[in-house]
Protein backbone atom coordinates (compact mmCIF):
# COMPACT_ATOMS: atom_id res chain seq x y z
CA UNK A 1 0.00 0.00 0.00
CA UNK A 2 1.81 3.19 -1.05
CA UNK A 3 1.94 5.91 0.60
CA UNK A 4 1.63 9.62 -1.35
CA UNK A 5 2.52 12.66 -0.89
CA UNK A 6 0.58 15.06 -2.78
CA UNK A 7 1.55 18.22 -3.62
CA UNK A 8 -0.63 21.39 -3.75
CA UNK A 9 -0.04 24.10 -6.01
CA UNK A 10 -0.71 27.26 -4.74
CA UNK A 11 -2.08 30.92 -6.60
CA UNK A 12 -2.59 34.15 -4.86
CA UNK A 13 -2.69 32.85 -1.23
CA UNK A 14 -5.25 29.65 -2.61
CA UNK A 15 -5.22 26.32 -3.13
CA UNK A 16 -5.45 26.00 -6.91
CA UNK A 17 -8.38 23.85 -7.50
CA UNK A 18 -5.87 22.05 -10.10
CA UNK A 19 -5.04 20.34 -6.84
CA UNK A 20 -7.74 18.15 -6.29
CA UNK A 21 -6.58 16.15 -9.15
CA UNK A 22 -3.70 15.22 -7.57
CA UNK A 23 -5.56 14.70 -4.57
CA UNK A 24 -8.37 11.92 -7.14
CA UNK A 25 -4.70 10.24 -8.10
CA UNK A 26 -3.81 9.64 -4.85
CA UNK A 27 -7.29 7.84 -3.77
CA UNK A 28 -7.59 6.00 -6.98
CA UNK A 29 -3.78 4.24 -6.60
CA UNK A 30 -5.14 3.13 -2.98
CA UNK A 31 -3.42 3.18 0.44
CA UNK A 32 -2.95 6.87 2.00
CA UNK A 33 -1.54 10.29 1.47
CA UNK A 34 -0.58 13.32 2.66
CA UNK A 35 -1.37 16.58 1.29
CA UNK A 36 2.18 19.19 1.19
CA UNK A 37 0.80 22.75 0.62
CA UNK A 38 3.93 25.10 -0.05
CA UNK A 39 4.20 28.64 -0.70
CA UNK A 40 3.57 32.22 0.80
CA UNK A 41 0.55 31.92 2.91
CA UNK A 42 0.75 28.58 3.01
CA UNK A 43 -0.63 28.19 6.19
CA UNK A 44 -3.88 30.12 5.71
CA UNK A 45 -4.29 27.93 3.13
CA UNK A 46 -4.10 24.49 4.96
CA UNK A 47 -7.90 24.67 5.56
CA UNK A 48 -8.69 24.20 2.01
CA UNK A 49 -7.47 21.11 1.70
CA UNK A 50 -8.45 19.70 5.72
CA UNK A 51 -11.02 17.52 4.65
CA UNK A 52 -10.08 15.58 1.73
CA UNK A 53 -8.97 12.63 4.27
CA UNK A 54 -5.30 13.42 4.01
CA UNK A 55 -3.45 11.54 7.02
CA UNK A 56 -1.47 15.00 7.37
CA UNK A 57 -1.81 18.47 5.63
CA UNK A 58 1.93 19.17 6.14
CA UNK A 59 2.71 23.23 6.07
CA UNK A 60 5.85 25.08 4.23
CA UNK A 61 5.04 28.87 4.95
CA UNK A 62 7.89 30.64 3.58
CA UNK A 63 8.22 33.91 1.70
CA UNK A 64 10.93 32.30 -0.30
CA UNK A 65 8.37 30.18 -1.71
CA UNK A 66 6.38 33.25 -2.91
CA UNK A 67 6.68 32.53 -6.54
CA UNK A 68 6.59 29.39 -8.36
CA UNK A 69 10.05 28.80 -9.38
CA UNK A 70 11.20 25.34 -9.28
CA UNK A 71 14.58 25.42 -8.12
CA UNK A 72 12.79 26.94 -4.49
CA UNK A 73 10.38 24.28 -4.51
CA UNK A 74 12.14 20.85 -4.95
CA UNK A 75 14.70 21.03 -1.84
CA UNK A 76 11.21 21.10 0.22
CA UNK A 77 9.31 18.93 -1.73
CA UNK A 78 12.41 16.08 -2.27
CA UNK A 79 13.01 16.68 1.73
CA UNK A 80 9.47 15.94 2.98
CA UNK A 81 9.59 13.28 0.68
CA UNK A 82 11.65 11.72 2.16
CA UNK A 83 10.55 11.17 5.36
CA UNK A 84 8.49 8.12 4.59
CA UNK A 85 6.85 8.52 0.91
CA UNK A 86 6.81 6.19 -1.66
CA UNK A 87 5.41 8.15 -4.67
CA UNK A 88 5.06 12.01 -5.23
CA UNK A 89 2.03 13.10 -7.16
CA UNK A 90 1.79 16.86 -8.75
CA UNK A 91 -0.87 17.70 -11.09
CA UNK A 92 0.27 18.05 -14.55
CA UNK A 93 -0.05 21.83 -14.67
CA UNK A 94 2.41 24.13 -16.23
CA UNK A 95 4.17 24.20 -12.09
CA UNK A 96 4.00 20.34 -11.75
CA UNK A 97 5.26 19.74 -14.88
CA UNK A 98 8.67 22.60 -14.49
CA UNK A 99 8.90 21.35 -10.60
CA UNK A 100 7.87 17.78 -10.54
CA UNK A 101 11.38 16.09 -13.05
CA UNK A 102 13.45 18.26 -10.41
CA UNK A 103 12.26 16.99 -7.46
CA UNK A 104 12.59 13.19 -9.35
CA UNK A 105 15.89 14.03 -10.30
CA UNK A 106 16.97 15.06 -6.47
CA UNK A 107 14.99 11.64 -5.04
CA UNK A 108 17.15 9.26 -7.80
CA UNK A 109 13.54 8.45 -8.63
CA UNK A 110 11.56 7.50 -11.76
CA UNK A 111 9.29 10.12 -12.98
CA UNK A 112 6.06 9.21 -15.15
CA UNK A 113 4.52 12.07 -16.50
CA UNK A 114 1.20 12.65 -17.77
CA UNK A 115 -0.27 9.98 -16.88
CA UNK A 116 -4.33 9.11 -17.17
CA UNK A 117 -4.97 6.36 -14.96
CA UNK A 118 -3.24 4.23 -12.12
CA UNK A 119 -3.97 0.93 -10.59
CA UNK A 120 -2.49 -1.44 -8.09
CA UNK A 121 -1.20 -4.75 -9.49
CA UNK A 122 -0.44 -7.20 -6.60
CA UNK A 123 1.87 -4.18 -4.33
CA UNK A 124 3.25 -2.67 -7.91
CA UNK A 125 1.63 0.43 -9.42
CA UNK A 126 1.12 0.26 -12.90
CA UNK A 127 0.38 4.00 -14.54
CA UNK A 128 -0.79 4.61 -17.95
CA UNK A 129 -0.19 7.33 -20.00
CA UNK A 130 -0.91 9.09 -23.22
CA UNK A 131 1.75 9.27 -25.91
CA UNK A 132 2.16 10.22 -29.77
CA UNK A 133 -0.42 12.92 -28.92
CA UNK A 134 -2.83 10.70 -27.36
CA UNK A 135 -2.96 8.47 -30.44
CA UNK A 136 -2.10 5.76 -28.51
CA UNK A 137 -1.73 4.76 -24.52
CA UNK A 138 1.33 3.78 -22.73
CA UNK A 139 1.40 1.06 -19.61
CA UNK A 140 4.49 1.86 -17.48
CA UNK A 141 6.12 1.00 -14.30
CA UNK A 142 8.79 2.40 -12.51
CA UNK A 143 11.99 0.84 -11.26
CA UNK A 144 12.41 2.85 -8.14
CA UNK A 145 11.55 2.71 -4.53
CA UNK A 146 10.76 6.22 -4.92
CA UNK A 147 8.20 7.33 -7.81
CA UNK A 148 7.22 10.52 -9.11
CA UNK A 149 4.03 10.93 -11.06
CA UNK A 150 2.21 13.85 -12.68
CA UNK A 151 -1.37 13.51 -13.25
CA UNK A 152 -3.79 14.79 -15.96
CA UNK A 153 -6.27 17.02 -14.88
CA UNK A 154 -8.46 16.13 -17.39
CA UNK A 155 -8.35 12.66 -16.64
CA UNK A 156 -8.76 12.69 -12.93
CA UNK A 157 -11.62 14.74 -11.78
CA UNK A 158 -11.33 17.00 -9.05
CA UNK A 159 -11.74 15.05 -5.87
CA UNK A 160 -14.85 15.83 -3.56
CA UNK A 161 -14.09 17.04 -0.15
CA UNK A 162 -14.58 13.23 1.81
CA UNK A 163 -15.53 15.19 5.69
CA UNK A 164 -13.01 14.50 8.66
CA UNK A 165 -10.16 17.26 9.51
CA UNK A 166 -6.49 16.51 8.91
CA UNK A 167 -4.34 17.29 11.08
CA UNK A 168 -2.19 20.21 9.94
CA UNK A 169 1.52 20.20 11.02
CA UNK A 170 4.31 22.48 9.77
CA UNK A 171 7.52 20.87 8.03
CA UNK A 172 10.61 23.20 7.28
CA UNK A 173 11.98 24.83 4.35
CA UNK A 174 14.93 22.60 2.95
CA UNK A 175 18.67 24.07 2.65
CA UNK A 176 18.93 25.78 -0.68
CA UNK A 177 19.72 25.04 -3.80
CA UNK A 178 22.51 27.40 -5.55
CA UNK A 179 20.94 26.64 -8.75
CA UNK A 180 18.12 29.10 -7.69
CA UNK A 181 20.30 32.49 -6.64
CA UNK A 182 21.19 32.08 -10.56
CA UNK A 183 17.08 32.99 -10.87
CA UNK A 184 15.52 36.09 -10.65
CA UNK A 185 11.53 35.80 -10.53
CA UNK A 186 10.54 39.03 -12.49
CA UNK A 187 6.31 38.28 -12.43
CA UNK A 188 3.51 37.04 -14.17
CA UNK A 189 1.54 39.25 -16.77
CA UNK A 190 -2.03 37.26 -17.40
CA UNK A 191 -4.95 38.95 -19.51
CA UNK A 192 -7.27 38.90 -16.49
CA UNK A 193 -10.50 37.26 -17.42
CA UNK A 194 -13.47 36.86 -15.01
CA UNK A 195 -14.14 33.40 -16.95
CA UNK A 196 -13.52 30.01 -15.62
CA UNK A 197 -10.19 28.44 -16.12
CA UNK A 198 -9.68 26.47 -18.86
CA UNK A 199 -8.72 23.41 -17.01
CA UNK A 200 -11.49 23.79 -14.74
CA UNK A 201 -14.45 24.89 -17.09
CA UNK A 202 -18.07 22.85 -17.54
CA UNK A 203 -18.17 24.14 -21.08
CA UNK A 204 -15.70 25.87 -23.49
CA UNK A 205 -16.10 27.88 -26.63
CA UNK A 206 -13.02 27.83 -28.73
CA UNK A 207 -12.40 29.06 -31.87
CA UNK A 208 -9.57 29.06 -34.75
CA UNK A 209 -7.64 30.62 -37.59
CA UNK A 210 -11.37 31.09 -39.03
CA UNK A 211 -12.09 33.77 -36.34
CA UNK A 212 -9.45 36.29 -37.36
CA UNK A 213 -9.98 39.87 -35.75
CA UNK A 214 -13.32 39.03 -35.11
CA UNK A 215 -12.17 36.45 -32.22
CA UNK A 216 -13.45 37.82 -29.27
CA UNK A 217 -16.53 39.39 -30.51
CA UNK A 218 -17.81 36.21 -32.53
CA UNK A 219 -17.24 34.34 -29.30
CA UNK A 220 -17.47 36.19 -26.51
CA UNK A 221 -21.34 36.22 -26.58
CA UNK A 222 -21.66 32.69 -26.31
CA UNK A 223 -18.78 32.10 -23.68
CA UNK A 224 -21.03 34.63 -21.73
CA UNK A 225 -24.38 33.00 -22.30
CA UNK A 226 -22.63 29.72 -21.80
CA UNK A 227 -20.35 30.92 -18.64
CA UNK A 228 -17.90 29.18 -20.74
CA UNK A 229 -14.12 29.22 -20.66
CA UNK A 230 -12.92 30.52 -24.21
CA UNK A 231 -10.18 28.24 -25.92
CA UNK A 232 -8.02 28.61 -29.06
CA UNK A 233 -6.20 26.76 -31.71
CA UNK A 234 -2.73 27.44 -32.45
CA UNK A 235 -3.05 29.32 -35.50
CA UNK A 236 -5.25 31.40 -33.80
CA UNK A 237 -3.18 32.39 -31.30
CA UNK A 238 0.18 32.49 -33.47
CA UNK A 239 -2.27 34.98 -35.38
CA UNK A 240 -2.40 37.13 -32.42
CA UNK A 241 -6.78 36.75 -32.52
CA UNK A 242 -6.10 34.83 -29.30
CA UNK A 243 -3.74 35.00 -26.39
CA UNK A 244 -0.67 31.78 -26.07
CA UNK A 245 -2.78 30.47 -22.95
CA UNK A 246 -6.06 29.98 -24.12
CA UNK A 247 -4.56 27.82 -26.27
CA UNK A 248 -5.67 23.71 -26.46
CA UNK A 249 -3.76 21.06 -27.80
CA UNK A 250 -1.04 18.72 -27.27
CA UNK A 251 1.53 21.43 -26.25
CA UNK A 252 -1.42 23.82 -24.97
CA UNK A 253 -4.07 22.62 -22.22
CA UNK A 254 -5.78 19.41 -22.36
CA UNK A 255 -9.39 19.58 -21.01
CA UNK A 256 -12.45 17.34 -20.77
CA UNK A 257 -15.16 19.78 -19.98
CA UNK A 258 -19.05 18.70 -20.83
CA UNK A 259 -19.39 20.32 -23.27
CA UNK A 260 -16.69 21.60 -25.97
CA UNK A 261 -17.51 23.85 -28.97
CA UNK A 262 -14.91 24.00 -31.86
CA UNK A 263 -15.58 26.72 -34.08
CA UNK A 264 -13.88 27.13 -37.15
CA UNK A 265 -11.27 24.67 -36.13
CA UNK A 266 -9.90 22.25 -38.86
CA UNK A 267 -9.01 19.45 -35.96
CA UNK A 268 -5.54 18.96 -36.47
CA UNK A 269 -3.84 16.20 -34.48
CA UNK A 270 -2.25 18.41 -32.19
CA UNK A 271 -5.45 20.18 -31.19
CA UNK A 272 -7.74 16.68 -31.12
CA UNK A 273 -4.87 15.81 -28.25
CA UNK A 274 -6.30 18.64 -26.17
CA UNK A 275 -9.89 18.32 -26.18
CA UNK A 276 -10.89 14.42 -27.16
CA UNK A 277 -11.72 13.46 -23.78
CA UNK A 278 -14.79 16.13 -24.11
CA UNK A 279 -18.12 14.83 -22.86
CA UNK A 280 -19.72 16.47 -25.83
CA UNK A 281 -18.18 18.08 -28.79
CA UNK A 282 -19.92 20.65 -31.18
CA UNK A 283 -17.91 21.56 -34.68
CA UNK A 284 -19.10 24.19 -36.84
CA UNK A 285 -17.49 24.45 -39.76
CA UNK A 286 -18.15 25.41 -43.14
CA UNK A 287 -15.85 22.14 -44.74
CA UNK A 288 -17.79 19.37 -44.98
CA UNK A 289 -14.24 17.52 -44.63
CA UNK A 290 -13.08 19.07 -41.93
CA UNK A 291 -11.28 16.30 -39.41
CA UNK A 292 -13.24 17.47 -36.62
CA UNK A 293 -15.94 16.12 -37.59
CA UNK A 294 -14.49 12.52 -37.14
CA UNK A 295 -14.58 13.52 -33.09
CA UNK A 296 -17.99 15.72 -33.01
CA UNK A 297 -20.90 14.11 -31.00
CA UNK A 298 -23.04 17.24 -33.71
CA UNK A 299 -21.59 18.41 -36.19
CA UNK A 300 -22.85 21.68 -38.37
CA UNK A 301 -21.80 22.76 -41.50
CA UNK A 302 -22.13 26.59 -41.85
CA UNK A 303 -20.50 29.85 -42.19
CA UNK A 304 -19.39 30.38 -38.15
CA UNK A 305 -20.26 34.38 -38.68
CA UNK A 306 -23.88 33.26 -39.98
CA UNK A 307 -23.92 30.24 -37.40
CA UNK A 308 -22.75 31.84 -34.10
CA UNK A 309 -24.78 34.55 -33.89
CA UNK A 310 -28.05 32.47 -34.85
CA UNK A 311 -27.10 29.95 -32.12
CA UNK A 312 -26.65 32.91 -29.39
CA UNK A 313 -30.19 33.69 -30.77
CA UNK A 314 -31.47 30.36 -30.42
CA UNK A 315 -30.13 29.52 -26.88
CA UNK A 316 -31.42 32.35 -25.67
CA UNK A 317 -34.74 31.16 -26.36
CA UNK A 318 -34.54 27.42 -25.18
CA UNK A 319 -32.64 28.52 -21.72
CA UNK A 320 -35.11 31.12 -21.06
CA UNK B 1 28.13 32.30 -26.72
CA UNK B 2 28.30 28.29 -27.08
CA UNK B 3 24.71 26.50 -27.10
CA UNK B 4 24.48 22.35 -27.10
CA UNK B 5 21.02 21.36 -28.44
CA UNK B 6 19.89 17.90 -27.82
CA UNK B 7 18.13 16.98 -30.87
CA UNK B 8 15.95 13.49 -31.66
CA UNK B 9 13.79 11.92 -34.27
CA UNK B 10 10.63 10.94 -33.63
CA UNK B 11 7.54 9.12 -36.07
CA UNK B 12 6.46 12.30 -37.92
CA UNK B 13 4.01 13.60 -36.30
CA UNK B 14 1.52 14.43 -39.43
CA UNK B 15 1.51 10.63 -39.80
CA UNK B 16 0.38 10.04 -35.97
CA UNK B 17 -3.26 9.36 -36.27
CA UNK B 18 -1.60 6.06 -38.39
CA UNK B 19 -0.18 4.81 -35.12
CA UNK B 20 -0.30 1.72 -35.22
CA UNK B 21 0.06 -0.72 -32.24
CA UNK B 22 0.88 -4.34 -32.81
CA UNK B 23 0.91 -7.14 -29.69
CA UNK B 24 0.85 -4.41 -27.49
CA UNK B 25 3.76 -2.74 -29.24
CA UNK B 26 4.40 0.42 -31.49
CA UNK B 27 4.53 -0.45 -34.93
CA UNK B 28 7.62 1.62 -36.32
CA UNK B 29 7.77 -0.41 -39.65
CA UNK B 30 7.04 1.73 -42.32
CA UNK B 31 6.78 5.09 -40.17
CA UNK B 32 8.83 8.09 -41.57
CA UNK B 33 11.25 9.93 -39.25
CA UNK B 34 11.57 13.36 -38.58
CA UNK B 35 13.26 15.85 -36.33
CA UNK B 36 10.65 16.72 -33.40
CA UNK B 37 9.20 19.76 -34.07
CA UNK B 38 10.12 21.43 -30.62
CA UNK B 39 13.85 20.53 -31.04
CA UNK B 40 13.69 21.74 -34.48
CA UNK B 41 12.82 25.45 -32.60
CA UNK B 42 15.78 24.80 -30.27
CA UNK B 43 17.87 25.20 -33.02
CA UNK B 44 16.72 27.79 -34.42
CA UNK B 45 16.35 29.45 -31.18
CA UNK B 46 20.68 28.57 -31.07
CA UNK B 47 21.80 29.88 -34.02
CA UNK B 48 19.02 33.44 -34.00
CA UNK B 49 21.26 34.05 -30.66
CA UNK B 50 24.60 33.18 -32.26
CA UNK B 51 24.28 35.36 -35.11
CA UNK B 52 23.37 38.88 -36.59
CA UNK B 53 19.96 38.43 -38.65
CA UNK B 54 20.81 40.63 -41.41
CA UNK B 55 23.82 38.80 -41.97
CA UNK B 56 23.73 35.12 -40.26
CA UNK B 57 26.66 33.79 -42.57
CA UNK B 58 29.43 35.00 -40.20
CA UNK B 59 28.42 32.86 -37.52
CA UNK B 60 28.98 34.61 -34.00
CA UNK B 61 28.67 31.78 -31.92
CA UNK B 62 29.61 28.02 -31.71
CA UNK B 63 26.16 25.74 -32.04
CA UNK B 64 26.64 21.58 -30.82
CA UNK B 65 23.78 19.27 -32.06
CA UNK B 66 23.67 16.06 -29.85
CA UNK B 67 21.99 12.72 -30.57
CA UNK B 68 21.28 9.57 -29.10
CA UNK B 69 20.58 6.74 -31.44
CA UNK B 70 21.80 4.46 -34.26
CA UNK B 71 23.82 5.02 -37.32
CA UNK B 72 21.14 6.10 -38.98
CA UNK B 73 20.07 9.16 -36.89
CA UNK B 74 22.73 11.06 -38.33
CA UNK B 75 20.92 12.18 -41.11
CA UNK B 76 18.70 14.30 -38.36
CA UNK B 77 22.11 15.62 -37.19
CA UNK B 78 23.23 16.86 -40.99
CA UNK B 79 20.32 18.26 -41.22
CA UNK B 80 20.74 20.63 -38.55
CA UNK B 81 24.25 21.01 -39.31
CA UNK B 82 23.00 22.03 -43.04
CA UNK B 83 21.03 25.18 -41.14
CA UNK B 84 23.80 26.12 -39.48
CA UNK B 85 24.94 24.14 -36.36
CA UNK B 86 28.79 23.71 -36.14
CA UNK B 87 29.67 20.56 -34.94
CA UNK B 88 27.28 17.16 -33.87
CA UNK B 89 27.55 14.20 -31.59
CA UNK B 90 25.83 11.46 -31.49
CA UNK B 91 25.73 9.17 -28.38
CA UNK B 92 25.50 5.35 -29.93
CA UNK B 93 22.32 4.07 -28.31
CA UNK B 94 19.57 1.57 -29.27
CA UNK B 95 16.23 2.63 -27.93
CA UNK B 96 15.55 0.06 -25.78
CA UNK B 97 18.60 1.44 -23.90
CA UNK B 98 17.17 5.09 -23.31
CA UNK B 99 14.59 6.66 -21.03
CA UNK B 100 14.58 10.41 -19.93
CA UNK B 101 16.95 9.60 -16.99
CA UNK B 102 19.28 8.05 -19.04
CA UNK B 103 19.52 10.58 -21.71
CA UNK B 104 19.91 13.52 -19.15
CA UNK B 105 22.63 11.52 -17.57
CA UNK B 106 24.64 11.17 -20.62
CA UNK B 107 23.84 14.75 -21.40
CA UNK B 108 25.07 16.25 -18.50
CA UNK B 109 28.44 13.90 -18.95
CA UNK B 110 29.03 15.33 -22.24
CA UNK B 111 28.33 19.06 -21.18
CA UNK B 112 30.94 18.32 -18.33
CA UNK B 113 33.33 18.12 -21.25
CA UNK B 114 32.23 20.82 -23.60
CA UNK B 115 31.43 23.26 -21.31
CA UNK B 116 28.77 25.33 -22.85
CA UNK B 117 26.76 28.53 -21.64
CA UNK B 118 23.40 26.96 -22.82
CA UNK B 119 21.56 23.92 -23.24
CA UNK B 120 18.71 24.66 -25.04
CA UNK B 121 16.21 21.70 -25.89
CA UNK B 122 12.34 21.03 -27.43
CA UNK B 123 9.89 21.39 -24.33
CA UNK B 124 9.15 17.67 -25.07
CA UNK B 125 9.66 15.09 -28.05
CA UNK B 126 5.93 14.49 -29.62
CA UNK B 127 6.28 10.67 -29.16
CA UNK B 128 6.46 10.11 -25.76
CA UNK B 129 5.45 13.22 -24.49
CA UNK B 130 7.38 13.45 -21.97
CA UNK B 131 8.65 16.66 -21.03
CA UNK B 132 11.50 16.13 -18.37
CA UNK B 133 14.66 15.77 -20.20
CA UNK B 134 15.92 19.58 -19.66
CA UNK B 135 14.81 19.77 -16.09
CA UNK B 136 16.35 16.64 -15.13
CA UNK B 137 19.34 17.62 -17.11
CA UNK B 138 19.24 20.92 -15.42
CA UNK B 139 18.87 19.46 -11.78
CA UNK B 140 21.62 16.78 -12.27
CA UNK B 141 23.97 20.02 -13.35
CA UNK B 142 22.81 21.96 -10.18
CA UNK B 143 21.64 24.63 -13.05
CA UNK B 144 18.98 26.85 -13.36
CA UNK B 145 15.84 25.77 -15.44
CA UNK B 146 13.96 27.84 -17.78
CA UNK B 147 10.69 26.06 -19.19
CA UNK B 148 8.64 26.36 -22.19
CA UNK B 149 10.02 29.72 -23.25
CA UNK B 150 8.13 31.65 -25.69
CA UNK B 151 10.59 34.75 -25.96
CA UNK B 152 14.52 35.02 -24.75
CA UNK B 153 16.71 38.02 -24.66
CA UNK B 154 20.34 37.99 -24.73
CA UNK B 155 21.66 41.28 -23.46
CA UNK B 156 25.04 40.38 -22.83
CA UNK B 157 25.47 36.53 -23.18
CA UNK B 158 25.32 36.19 -19.45
CA UNK B 159 21.90 35.91 -18.14
CA UNK B 160 18.73 34.91 -20.39
CA UNK B 161 15.27 37.43 -19.70
CA UNK B 162 12.76 34.28 -20.76
CA UNK B 163 9.20 34.61 -21.23
CA UNK B 164 7.52 31.16 -20.34
CA UNK B 165 4.34 30.73 -21.26
CA UNK B 166 2.62 28.90 -18.49
CA UNK B 167 -1.14 27.92 -17.53
CA UNK B 168 -2.44 31.27 -16.26
CA UNK B 169 -0.49 33.41 -18.72
CA UNK B 170 3.75 34.26 -19.07
CA UNK B 171 6.21 34.02 -16.05
CA UNK B 172 9.35 35.92 -16.83
CA UNK B 173 12.61 35.05 -15.63
CA UNK B 174 16.20 36.45 -15.31
CA UNK B 175 18.35 33.65 -16.16
CA UNK B 176 21.99 33.53 -15.29
CA UNK B 177 24.52 31.34 -17.67
CA UNK B 178 24.74 28.50 -17.74
CA UNK B 179 21.30 27.19 -17.61
CA UNK B 180 19.09 25.10 -19.51
CA UNK B 181 16.16 26.51 -21.27
CA UNK B 182 13.31 24.63 -23.02
CA UNK B 183 11.26 26.08 -25.97
CA UNK B 184 7.72 26.24 -26.86
CA UNK B 185 6.16 27.20 -29.70
CA UNK B 186 6.01 31.04 -30.19
CA UNK B 187 9.61 30.97 -30.03
CA UNK B 188 10.20 31.13 -33.67
CA UNK B 189 7.89 33.59 -34.24
CA UNK B 190 9.49 36.78 -35.79
CA UNK B 191 10.57 38.71 -32.89
CA UNK B 192 11.13 36.42 -30.26
CA UNK B 193 14.53 35.83 -29.79
CA UNK B 194 16.55 38.88 -29.52
CA UNK B 195 20.65 39.10 -28.60
CA UNK B 196 23.58 41.27 -28.29
CA UNK B 197 24.58 40.52 -32.03
CA UNK B 198 20.82 41.77 -33.82
CA UNK B 199 18.55 42.90 -31.14
CA UNK B 200 15.61 44.16 -33.27
CA UNK B 201 15.90 41.49 -36.17
CA UNK B 202 12.41 40.46 -37.87
CA UNK B 203 13.14 36.95 -38.71
CA UNK B 204 10.01 35.34 -40.69
CA UNK B 205 7.92 32.92 -39.06
CA UNK B 206 9.10 29.13 -38.35
CA UNK B 207 12.20 27.38 -38.97
CA UNK B 208 14.78 28.11 -41.69
CA UNK B 209 15.61 25.32 -44.31
CA UNK B 210 18.54 24.72 -45.77
CA UNK B 211 20.35 25.44 -49.10
CA UNK B 212 21.14 22.96 -51.29
CA UNK B 213 24.68 24.24 -51.02
CA UNK B 214 24.14 24.23 -47.28
CA UNK B 215 23.61 20.54 -47.37
CA UNK B 216 26.74 19.88 -49.27
CA UNK B 217 28.78 21.74 -47.08
CA UNK B 218 27.23 20.25 -44.03
CA UNK B 219 28.65 16.44 -44.61
CA UNK B 220 32.14 17.89 -44.11
CA UNK B 221 31.54 19.75 -40.98
CA UNK B 222 32.64 17.62 -37.85
CA UNK B 223 30.39 14.44 -36.78
CA UNK B 224 31.85 12.66 -34.22
CA UNK B 225 30.39 9.27 -32.35
CA UNK B 226 30.41 8.61 -28.29
CA UNK B 227 29.34 5.14 -27.03
CA UNK B 228 26.51 5.76 -24.16
CA UNK B 229 28.88 3.48 -21.59
CA UNK B 230 31.31 5.97 -22.45
CA UNK B 231 29.23 8.66 -20.33
CA UNK B 232 27.37 6.96 -18.20
CA UNK B 233 28.12 3.94 -15.92
CA UNK B 234 24.61 3.07 -14.57
CA UNK B 235 22.52 1.92 -17.73
CA UNK B 236 19.56 0.80 -15.50
CA UNK B 237 16.42 2.46 -17.01
CA UNK B 238 13.95 4.17 -14.57
CA UNK B 239 10.67 3.59 -16.13
CA UNK B 240 9.84 0.51 -17.85
CA UNK B 241 7.14 0.47 -21.02
CA UNK B 242 5.07 -2.56 -20.75
CA UNK B 243 2.72 -1.78 -23.44
CA UNK B 244 0.57 0.14 -25.97
CA UNK B 245 -2.66 0.08 -26.83
CA UNK B 246 -5.01 2.64 -29.04
CA UNK B 247 -7.28 5.17 -27.03
CA UNK B 248 -10.78 4.33 -26.99
CA UNK B 249 -12.39 5.26 -30.20
CA UNK B 250 -15.09 7.73 -30.10
CA UNK B 251 -19.01 6.78 -31.13
CA UNK B 252 -19.60 8.06 -34.37
CA UNK B 253 -21.16 11.57 -34.41
CA UNK B 254 -24.07 12.86 -36.53
CA UNK B 255 -24.41 16.20 -38.62
CA UNK B 256 -27.32 18.67 -37.76
CA UNK B 257 -28.85 20.82 -40.49
CA UNK B 258 -29.23 23.89 -38.48
CA UNK B 259 -28.92 25.80 -35.78
CA UNK B 260 -32.49 24.85 -34.13
CA UNK B 261 -31.72 21.36 -34.38
CA UNK B 262 -28.13 21.79 -32.70
CA UNK B 263 -29.51 22.99 -29.43
CA UNK B 264 -32.71 20.83 -29.38
CA UNK B 265 -29.98 18.22 -29.59
CA UNK B 266 -27.84 19.61 -27.44
CA UNK B 267 -30.80 20.03 -24.77
CA UNK B 268 -32.76 16.36 -25.18
CA UNK B 269 -30.21 14.10 -26.69
CA UNK B 270 -27.04 15.46 -24.86
CA UNK B 271 -28.23 16.72 -21.78
CA UNK B 272 -25.64 19.06 -22.00
CA UNK B 273 -26.86 22.51 -21.18
C1 LIG C 1 4.77 20.71 -32.69
C2 LIG C 1 3.39 21.18 -32.97
C3 LIG C 1 2.53 21.38 -31.90
C4 LIG C 1 1.24 21.84 -32.11
N1 LIG C 1 0.42 22.02 -31.03
C5 LIG C 1 -0.83 22.45 -31.23
C6 LIG C 1 -1.73 22.65 -30.13
O1 LIG C 1 -1.38 22.43 -28.96
N2 LIG C 1 -2.98 23.09 -30.39
C7 LIG C 1 -3.43 23.34 -31.67
O2 LIG C 1 -4.59 23.74 -31.82
N3 LIG C 1 -2.60 23.18 -32.71
C8 LIG C 1 -1.32 22.75 -32.53
N4 LIG C 1 -0.49 22.62 -33.61
C9 LIG C 1 -0.94 23.15 -34.91
C10 LIG C 1 -1.89 22.25 -35.67
O3 LIG C 1 -1.11 21.33 -36.42
C11 LIG C 1 -2.76 23.08 -36.63
O4 LIG C 1 -1.94 23.82 -37.49
C12 LIG C 1 -3.72 24.06 -35.95
O5 LIG C 1 -4.44 23.40 -34.92
C13 LIG C 1 -4.67 24.63 -36.95
O6 LIG C 1 -5.49 25.60 -36.37
P1 LIG C 1 -6.93 25.95 -36.99
O7 LIG C 1 -7.76 24.72 -37.04
O8 LIG C 1 -7.47 27.11 -36.25
O9 LIG C 1 -6.55 26.50 -38.44
P2 LIG C 1 -6.79 25.88 -39.87
O10 LIG C 1 -6.21 24.55 -39.99
O11 LIG C 1 -6.42 26.94 -40.82
O12 LIG C 1 -8.35 25.66 -39.93
C14 LIG C 1 -9.30 26.67 -40.05
C15 LIG C 1 -10.65 26.00 -40.22
O13 LIG C 1 -11.67 26.97 -40.26
C16 LIG C 1 -12.61 26.64 -41.25
N5 LIG C 1 -13.25 27.88 -41.71
C17 LIG C 1 -12.69 28.90 -42.40
N6 LIG C 1 -13.58 29.90 -42.56
C18 LIG C 1 -14.72 29.51 -41.94
C19 LIG C 1 -16.00 30.11 -41.76
N7 LIG C 1 -16.27 31.33 -42.21
N8 LIG C 1 -16.92 29.40 -41.09
C20 LIG C 1 -16.67 28.16 -40.61
N9 LIG C 1 -15.47 27.56 -40.74
C21 LIG C 1 -14.52 28.22 -41.40
C22 LIG C 1 -11.81 25.94 -42.32
O14 LIG C 1 -12.65 25.08 -43.08
C23 LIG C 1 -10.76 25.18 -41.51
O15 LIG C 1 -11.23 23.88 -41.18
C24 LIG C 1 0.80 22.13 -33.42
C25 LIG C 1 1.65 21.91 -34.49
C26 LIG C 1 2.93 21.44 -34.28
C27 LIG C 1 3.82 21.21 -35.46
Amino acid sequence: MPNILVIAEMLDGKVRKSTHSAITFARNAGGTFSILVLGQGAKAAAAEVTGFGAQKVLVCDDPYLANPVAERFAPTIAAVAKSGFDVVAVTASSFGKDVAPRVAGKLGAGYAPDISGVKDEGGKLVYKRPVFAGNAYATCTINTPVQVVSARQSEFSAAEPSGGASPVEDVALAAKDAAAERIEYLGLSAAKSERPDLGEARVIVAGGRALKEQFATVLDPLANLLGAAVGASRAACDAGYAPAELQVGQTGRVVAPRLYFAIGISGAIQHLAGMKGSKTIVAINKDPDAPIFQVADYGLVADLFNAVPELVTELKKATG
Amino acid sequence: MKILVPLKRVADPDNANKVKVNAGKIETTGLEWKPNPFDEYAVETALRLTENGANPKARLGEVIVVTFGPKETETTLRGALATGADKAIRIDATDEQLDGDVVARALKALIEKEKPDLVLAGKQAVDGDSNQVGQLLAEYLGWPQATFAGTIKSEDDKALVVGREVDGGTINLKVTLPAVVTVDLRIVAPTSVSSKHSPAHKYPEGVRFAALMAIMAAKKKPLTEIKLADLVSDAALKITYTGFELPPARKAGIKVTSVPELVEKLKSEAKAL
